[in-house]
């Protein structure tokens, strides 16, 4: 049944660009609670930067590089101008401060680039890979390879490192965090440039596929916000199994039912998982004793 | 070591404190006694820093600290286990006690560990439970252990005993005893009046914001006044 792998394989595609947006969501929700809905503007960010350098003349890998360092400096100044101010303002605020700041960077990539969709050539070719009578595209293949070293990475950085273990204890208490000695904006600055670093790595490795343009990031902050809930807020691990699952699902109904209703199924099943396990299929439960 | 002059400090336009001064000298556990409410907690919190000042001075071993922000204070050798614990929850006891001492990355961080543990040996049978899952005492061994870990030349203490069974309150007052001859200084805050005199060198009484009474440990313990309103003697 060839079609099935097909579908399996289109599924892990979208499902490592899923996870690749939920783990930029992680990073920052580890660090301030707050969920970043700004976080699929990056994606549109990391393509759109890459496309208009590229066609300027730069070379691919390089127009890539700059897309993903100017997304950081732009995740920085979203902290530093729009998050830091309010300090001290509900979470919920500071959320909504994010959806402010999405709908900002969209009018302003709409002015400053244009209106239109755009694609720059895929880095090894467009010659699909056969798998067992299914295709694949090289480009997936970095894409998934992306999402999993994401993972790792990130993975590593809260299990193993003093500043992740830093930027999970600012989360947790920021008072305390600063009796420790730790900085808190410094934690906070860090996981936004790290966090719009990822979401334009995504961008820039999903625009050959799916190609790009200013309003991208709507979509991408839904379904990326929809499978970090699914695999549990906060868990780098639960990022990436949700974003899979949320790609697979999308894509099996899109071949086994219609591709009118791969959303609705999806956030169906989403929402089904979460009535049962309301943290997420990797969340903690919050243990507290006062 | 740590002198407060006149120090002001208001929540919104209330002002909760004004004019405290106090001294903690080199090697000294002094203690800030009173009852809920007068102050106490938010001196400790405009020395660490977490609370900012509205007047008045406080000089750590000869430096002002009012310009510098509560995560560089602790560098300079403040380190403070606050009221209510505030220990990480969501990470294990471990990586609370590595976090203490988050500004070294020096083989002494493994032996301040192993100290910790040897003067809390429960937290070295817990040390890779989350820490929410803790009891209120070990929770405040853990506050405790792991403002040690910062290295501090002096200690902030809030409340210890709060919400502690006596036979805990006596285990962690042992400590707090046994911190002078490591060398720490000590400031105690505490609503248990007779435990914390009892190990204090000196102490001041807060009233509403103001410092009322003050003396060496022992005079302040016997004095009729403080028995009446503070001891229940």
């Amino acid at each position: 049944m060839p079609e099935l792998l097909q579908y399996l394989l289109s599924g892990v595609t979208v499902g490592a660009v899923y996870a690749l947006v939920a783990l930029g969501f992680t990073l920052i929700y580890n660090a301030s609670d707050v969920v970043n809905f700004a976080q699929g503007e990056f994606v549109m960010l990391g393509g759109m930067i890459t496309f208009f350098a590229w066609q300027a003349g730069v070379p691919l890998p390089l127009a890539a590089l700059l897309a993903i360092l100017a997304a950081a400096a732009i995740g920085v100044l979203l902290n530093k101008l729009a998050i830091e101010p309010a300090r001290g303002a509900p979470v919920a605020s500071l959320i909504i401060i994010t959806i402010g700041a999405s709908i900002f960077l969209r009018g302003g990539a709409q002015l400053v680039f244009d209106k239109q969709l755009h694609r720059f050539p895929s880095f090894s070719g467009d010659d699909p890979l056969r798998v067992f009578g299914a295709t694949i595209l090289p480009q997936s293949l970095w894409v998934i390879a992306g999402a999993v070293a994401i993972f790792l990475a990130l993975w590593l950085f809260f299990a193993r490192t003093l500043t992740g273990k830093a930027v999970l204890a600012t989360a947790n208490n920021r008072i305390a965090a600063s009796l420790v000695g730790i900085n808190p904006n410094h934690m906070m600055t860090l996981s936004f440039a790290v966090s719009a670093a990822i979401g334009a790595l995504a961008g820039v490795l999903v625009t050959p596929i799916t190609l790009t343009s200013y309003d991208l990031g709507v979509a991408m902050a839904l379904k990326g916000f929809a499978a970090a809930m699914l695999g549990g807020m906060g868990v780098p691990a639960g990022a990436l199994v949700g974003g899979l699952l949320l790609g697979l699902i999308e894509a099996l109904t899109a071949g086994y039912v219609s591709s009118v209703y791969k959303d609705a199924v999806a956030f169906v099943l989403i929402l089904a998982i979460l009535f049962i396990r309301p943290q997420g299929l990797f969340g903690r439960g919050t243990m507290d004793r006062v | 070591m740590l002198s407060v002059e006149g120090l002001r400090s208001r929540y919104g336009r209330i002002e909760v404190l004004h004019g405290v001064d106090l001294e903690v000298g080199s090697g000294e556990i002094v203690t800030v006694v009173g009852a809920n409410g007068a102050g106490k907690t938010t001196l400790l919190r405009c020395i660490s820093g977490v609370q900012p000042a509205s007047g008045g001075a406080i000089i750590f071993r000869g430096e002002a600290l009012k310009a510098i922000p509560a995560h560089r204070r602790v560098g300079l050798g403040l380190a403070q286990s606050p009221e209510g614990r505030l220990i990480f929850t969501s990470l294990t006891v471990e990586e609370n006690l590595r976090l203490g001492a988050y500004l070294y990355a020096d083989e002494r961080v493994e032996r301040d560990m192993e100290d910790a543990f040897a003067m809390f040996p429960i937290l070295r049978e817990k040390r890779n439970l989350p820490a929410g899952g803790l009891s209120g005492g070990q929770q405040q061994m853990l506050a405790i252990g792991r403002a040690l870990m910062a290295r501090p030349a002096c200690l902030l203490l809030d409340e210890p005993s709060m919400g502690l069974a006596p036979i805990l309150v006596a285990q962690i007052f042992d400590v707090v005893r046994n911190l002078k001859s490591l060398g720490v200084t000590v400031l105690l805050v505490e609503q248990n009046a007779y435990a914390a005199l009892r190990i204090a060198d000196r102490g001041y009484v807060m009233e509403t914001g103001r410092i009322g009474l003050c003396g060496p440990a022992e005079e302040l313990i016997a004095d009729p006044r403080i028995r009446e309103a503070y001891l229940g003697i």
